[in-house]
């Protein structure tokens, strides 16, 4: 047993590490969330050239053959950086999903255009009503000559207004919330039908509300199975969520670190404030959330992720703990810093309201604690002697 | 022990009620709404029309304050029921700075010239006030403040940097704690209370952004600033003595129990509205659970409270016991911000009213609850950090 990465794995982190000590200090990022569009495209062809953009990628479709581990290592880095650029949303959610269902037509077309950095793919599955149900949908597709015609809308998409294209889950038949019946579709994001409110959100990355108005896809952009993509979205999803605990695992870091650093600087009362237990028990249990966070993260990226019922509790048990861990770090860190923490220009606040909306994205603490319970305490037998076994009495 | 209403009570509810919903404007209300949906910042007719109003209404705007200083002098029943029922019919809250902070220091340890002076437009609202007390280096350890104020001839020359001065931008008066003998043997000992004029030379006011994008507070700036040394409340580097008075003030009316409550009502409102599991999020076991564990702190700090306002009107003055409602207040102000956030899922992250924002998205009462829940981590760490609040609970109640 050994928790070492192996040497590409290592380089990888070197390479990710380097980029965002040397091109993305804070000065840097504050000036690119600042901008209208809310990243540098020039950054992008970095990770192009750098080779970050075929991670999630097999072999032999050109990328780096990337397990969960790889990923980690990468997201790790960005969210020490707080990198806006649309990595997850892009690569690792919507890559992801064509690497794993697109035909051999699609995926020898799109993936070469997206490791490239060319183009850029996201994925719309959350709608007002979905919360985090990812097979609530209601955006419909109607067959209709040769392809279909979609209607619908769908929230919080991150990174569409960055991208070329848009993968859109929509219904083609069963209930809104079965599970059965939906299907995926590729468009191009500038099509007639499809119209994108984008703004700001509180940590100054940028979603965008998305409105599918008569949106036409012919049936050869249709990605995976018709009525039949449900389980591939959940996995993708699943891994993309492993993604996003590995960025709060970055996050937690930066919190914790420059919290204690500032506690051992901060003076009052003649003496720096981390002389005073209270202050330093706290910090101590912060430094513990942040390495339980860590072990969790470890323990789902080296679990059987390909045996279904296990990636579900895996993903959510590690989600739901990271998710606490967030909070706790999260509000110390700012309560430690007093009203310096408080502050739009320093940048501990933005560690935390990045951190607390990554503890939302693909489910908060009780939509993964909930999802943890149901996939591991079931079938659990009673004492014989019990009141709740009608044969001891 | 007896905690129903007299016959009295009931009725000065009623009046209250009534004196709301006949008189608090709806202009207010809408601008208010509008704002907030909008993610836009108040503006200072929004935070004073209402206090204006009350001014009129017997001292209503301040109502722990002596008649004899304008005030409605209510009983701490009145009080309560007063503060609930405003909370209730969501009236905006009353800039506590002239009211509950420098207010009650004038009448007690002020003159009659000062008194004369500043106490009629605190009660009518026309006066906007800010404190000056917190400074780069002086937070938790507001003693060791460094803003000079030098003696010459009938004047103070200020010299200094206060910080956090919450709505400075609109405030035409501020407070100050100054140092006026550095050379004292204990840094309290050398601390004058000062009202300045926010229109005297030398004066500059700085926005900072919080992190919720917003201009709650400011930096402030002294440089050689005169202010008349009749403007000294009391005695000269007694100031201290006077900054603790105000402090307990301010402990006292921070729990903030009855807003709590309203907005517990409101976020039931929002889950009602939102989905969850494909039923409302008010059905959801686990979010219930949350907001009766809320529910539950709030009805016992509710009678805390009352506790501590009956010990207070038998005359002894808010106590260090006023530090638990400061503690346990803003703990469950944070609690009730957090779980309004938690109600509308991923629409806690659209960030609406910076100059990037254009159209408005989402349901409307999902607009800047995370802002919300972020902003409101400044009630934990102003007005005396809860760890100092311990601290204190610690040296002073349980003799540690």
């Amino acid at each position: 047993m050994n928790f070492d990465f192996t040497e590409e794995q290592t380089l990888l982190e070197n390479m990710v590490t380097s980029f965002v000590r040397d091109d993305y200090n804070w000065e840097t990022r504050e000036a690119i969330v600042k901008t209208e569009e809310g990243w540098k495209p020039e950054n992008w062809t970095k990770f192009a050239e750098l080779g970050l953009l075929g991670v999630p990628f097999s072999e032999d479709q050109g990328g780096l053959g990337g397990t969960a581990t790889d990923s980690m290592v990468v997201m790790e880095q960005f969210g020490k950086g707080l990198v806006v650029e649309p990595f997850l949303p892009s690569i690792l959610l919507a890559g992801n999903l064509i690497s794993k269902l697109g035909s051999k037509d699609q995926t020898d077309s799109i993936i070469p255009s997206i490791i490239s950095g060319e183009s850029r793919y996201v994925f719309a599955y959350a709608e007002p009503q979905s919360r985090f149900d990812l097979f609530d949908v209601k955006t419909s597709a109607v067959k209709e000559g040769d392809g279909y015609v979609l209607n619908g809308f769908k929230s919080v998409v991150f990174g569409a207004s960055m991208a070329t294209h848009i993968i859109i889950a929509a219904r083609t038949s069963g209930e809104q919330r079965s599970k059965d019946g939906i299907t995926l579709f590729i468009s191009d994001i500038k099509s007639a039908g499809i119209n994108l409110q984008t703004y700001p959100t509180i940590d100054e990355y940028r979603a965008s509300e998305v409105v599918i108005e008569n949106l036409k896809v012919s049936s050869d952009m249709i990605l995976g199975e018709i009525d039949k993509s449900y389980d591939v979205i959940e996995e993708v999803i699943d891994l993309a969520t492993i993604a996003a605990c590995s960025e709060a695992v970055g996050i937690l870091q930066v919190l914790k670190d420059t919290t204690t650093d500032y506690c051992k600087q901060r003076k009052q009362f003649g003496q720096p404030i981390g002389k005073n237990q209270a202050i330093q028990h706290r910090l101590v249990d912060m430094m513990i959330e942040y390495e339980q966070s860590k072990s969790i993260l470890y323990a789902a990226v080296t679990a059987d992720l390909n045996n279904p019922n296990e990636r579900r509790k895996v993903v959510s048990g590690a989600k739901a703990r990271i998710g606490q861990a967030i909070k706790f770090v999260g509000e110390n860190a700012i309560q430690l810093h007093g009203g310096m923490g408080m502050v739009d220009e320093y940048m501990i606040s933005h560690y935390f309201k990045r951190g607390t909306m990554l503890g939302i994205l693909f489910g908060n603490v009780d939509f993964h604690m909930k999802r943890y319970v149901d996939c591991t305490q079931q079938n659990i037998e009673a004492f014989e002697s019990g009141p709740g076994k009608a044969s001891g009495f | 022990m007896d905690t129903t209403f007299s016959a009295e009570d009931l009725q000065f509810q009623k009046e209250v009620k009534d004196f709301i919903a006949s008189n608090y404007p709806q202009s207010l209300r809408d601008s208010v709404n509008t704002k907030r949906q909008k993610g836009e910042e108040l503006v200072r007719e929004d935070f004073t029309a209402w206090h204006k109003i009350l001014g009129k209404k017997d001292g209503w705007s301040a109502p722990g304050w002596p008649k004899k200083f304008g005030g409605a002098e209510f009983t701490p029943t009145q009080k309560y029921i007063f503060e609930q029922e405003c909370a209730k019919a969501d009236c905006q809250y009353i800039i506590p700075f002239g009211i509950n902070m420098c207010g009650p220091v004038i009448y007690t340890f002020g003159n009659d010239e000062q008194k004369a002076q500043h106490l009629p437009g605190i009660v009518s609202g026309e006066t906007f006030w800010c404190q000056g007390y917190s400074e780069p280096g002086a937070g938790s350890d507001l003693a060791s403040l460094k803003t000079t104020a030098v003696r010459e001839g009938n004047h103070y020359i200020v010299n200094g940097q206060k910080t956090w001065t919450t709505l400075a931008q609109f405030a035409d008066w501020i407070f100050c704690l100054v140092r006026t003998n550095p050379e004292a043997a204990k840094p309290q000992q050398g601390i004058s209370f000062l009202l300045i004029d926010m229109k005297t030379p030398g004066i500059t006011v700085r926005p900072i952004c919080l992190m919720d994008g917003q201009n709650e507070v400011n930096e402030t700036w002294f440089d050689n600033v005169k202010v008349p040394v009749e403007n000294r409340i009391g005695e000269e580097n007694m100031g201290w003595t006077y900054a603790k008075f105000l402090l307990a003030h301010e402990r006292s009316g921070i729990a903030g129990v009855a807003r709590s409550k309203k907005a517990i009502e409101r976020i039931k409102q929002i889950a009602a509205s939102e989905m969850s599991y494909g039923e409302p999020l008010i059905q959801d076991p686990v979010f219930k659970r949350k907001i009766a564990d809320v529910e539950l702190e709030l009805s016992a700090l509710e009678y805390t409270e009352l506790r501590t306002l009956a010990k207070d009107s038998a005359g002894k003055g808010p106590g260090p016991e006023s530090s638990l409602l400061k503690i346990k207040g803003t703990d469950m102000q944070q609690r009730v911000t957090e779980l309004a956030m938690e109600a509308v899922g991923y629409y806690a992250n659209p960030h609406m009213g910076t100059t990037l924002s254009n159209e408005f998205v989402g349901p409307s009462y999902s607009t800047n609850l995370s802002g919300t829940y972020f902003n409101f981590r400044k009630a934990s760490i102003y007005g005396g950090s809860n760890e100092i609040q311990r601290n204190i609970i610690a040296k002073m109640v349980l003799g540690l």
